[in-house]
């Protein structure tokens, strides 16, 4: 079971001397895929980077257990690093890295551009694909390690219906395989298609964690009810 | 305009004739600048990676001062050059005065700072583009910037060109370092100047024509062998 702690109550980020995340304190224990809701500028990327370890809190720290190692999470940025190269060459970049043989990093990633129905685009310079055919590619490449957890950092923004219900296909299936999925997004449909639990952010403050049928049914703040009918957060 | 016109014929002459003081001349001024800007790529491409990802105290005062070198006279390269190899300096030993490696050194000096800076410039970009994933990734120093270089070739070959370009074309470096020695350190540019001052204008411009046609001979073939499938993508766009 994977469990994030975040001790410390005062866990932040501050850029500029202003404070983009923070105080925050929550953990996170068992479920297969957490959804960070939250209006725009709540501060859900600075908290995804945060957990991943892309940004150092200016106070407090981050436990994670089991998987305390960088090499064993992966992130999606919501704009997809594509590196000149490639789709092939794309998608098995990271075992590379960790010294695998290129022979049985190329197979795997032939297997992977299978599940993601981009065989056929092996080859072609991955800065040619579509924007989910792109999106698509960087989530493979991200699971390619067999990480424990991925984070995802709205995956779906901006693309098509089709698109997107490619992308949550293949998350419903990495999630079935017992990878854990942190997921910011403003999506409130998939937020209740995929997530298990919401941890709700407004102007970088956790304002709740809590299941999805508790957050949707009734949201224990204000804020959350405000967020949940549409309108305008303050 | 007849010198022009007649410098063009007696180009195409010596060419077809195959001279062999042209054909000599020409190979040497290739051997010369094409090892110079190999040397230079190969300090100055890795160079400028390392200081496009790497955080440390002085950094903006390295780029300022390889970008200033940028400029530097190739004569003040010469002097320099000329100062260090001579039998009272301190590489005086090595009997490298007035041969080609002397000349190859000076180059190397001219081209270092116009590839290290372009590289730098193209580096950087590419990993801020990058720099998450790569964090993301766990990355060590080595794979960063050898994936950077990977990723940025077109453009670092573009850099090398640039270089190329500065040194083929050079000849104040060269004429002190080198001595313009026939047969031994005579190079197309050093060539052209002689021919100048002796008033052999059509010859002159005979050795001007081969030049630029090496120039764009070599831009040409490196360009057709790096055409890549990005640059098919590009053409279709």
């Amino acid at each position: 079971m994977i469990e994030c702690k975040i001790t410390g109550l005062d866990v932040s980020i501050e850029k500029n001397n202003s404070k983009l995340l923070g105080p925050v304190s929550f953990n996170l224990v068992g479920s297969a895929c957490t959804i960070i809701l939250g209006p725009n500028g709540a501060g859900k990327t600075s908290l995804l980077r945060l957990l991943h370890g892309l940004d150092k809190p200016t106070t407090g720290s981050i436990t994670w257990e089991p998987v305390a190692k960088i090499e064993e999470q992966s992130f999606v940025f919501q704009s997809p690093v594509i590196l000149k190269r490639n789709v092939i060459e794309n998608v098995y970049y990271p075992l590379l890295l960790k010294g695998t043989p290129k022979k049985e990093a190329i197979t795997k990633a032939e297997y992977w551009l299978e599940k993601i129905s981009l065989t056929y685009k092996a080859y072609e310079p991955a800065i040619s694909l579509s924007g989910g055919e792109k999106q698509r590619m960087v989530i493979a490449r991200s699971l390619i390690g067999d990480p424990k957890l991925i984070f995802l950092d709205e995956p779906t923004v901006n693309l098509d219906g089709k698109s997107k219900s490619q992308i949550e296909n293949l998350l419903k299936q990495v999630i079935n395989n017992g990878t854990k999925i942190i997921m910011a997004t403003h999506d409130l449909g998939q937020a209740k298609r995929l997530g298990n639990d919401i941890l709700f952010l407004h102007h970088g403050k956790v304002l709740e964690v809590s299941s999805v049928d508790s957050f949707f049914k009734n949201p224990k703040t204000k804020d959350g009810l405000t967020f949940l009918r549409g309108e305008i957060l303050q | 305009m007849s010198d022009l016109f007649q410098g063009l014929i007696q180009a195409l002459t010596l060419i077809f004739n195959l001279d062999p003081d042209l054909y000599s001349i020409s190979i040497r001024s290739l051997q010369v600048t094409l090892s110079a800007t190999i040397v230079a790529s190969l300090i100055g491409i890795p160079f400028g990676a390392w200081v496009a990802i790497s955080v440390f105290r002085y950094r903006s005062l390295v780029i300022i001062i390889i970008n200033a070198l940028m400029g530097l006279p190739p004569v003040v390269v010469g002097l320099i050059v000329y100062v260090l190899l001579s039998k009272s300096g301190p590489f005086g030993v090595f009997n490298l005065l007035f041969t080609p490696t002397a000349m190859i050194i000076a180059q190397v000096l001219i081209i270092l700072p116009i590839v290290a800076s372009v590289s730098h410039r193209t580096i950087r970009m590419l990993w801020m583009e990058y720099r998450d994933f790569f964090v993301s990734l766990n990355a060590s120093r080595w794979q960063i910037i050898v994936t950077l270089i990977k990723d940025a070739k077109r453009s670092l070959i573009t850099a090398s060109l640039a270089g190329f370009g500065r040194g083929i074309g050079e000849v104040g470096a060269i004429m002190i370092v080198g001595g313009n020695i026939d047969h031994a350190t005579r190079v197309l540019t050093t060539a052209i100047s002689l021919e100048t001052s002796r008033g052999n204008f059509t010859l002159a411009m005979a050795l001007g024509v081969v030049l630029i046609f090496l120039a764009i001979l070599i831009n040409l073939l490196i360009h057709l062998t790096i055409k890549s499938k990005y640059e098919k993508i590009d053409d279709r766009m």
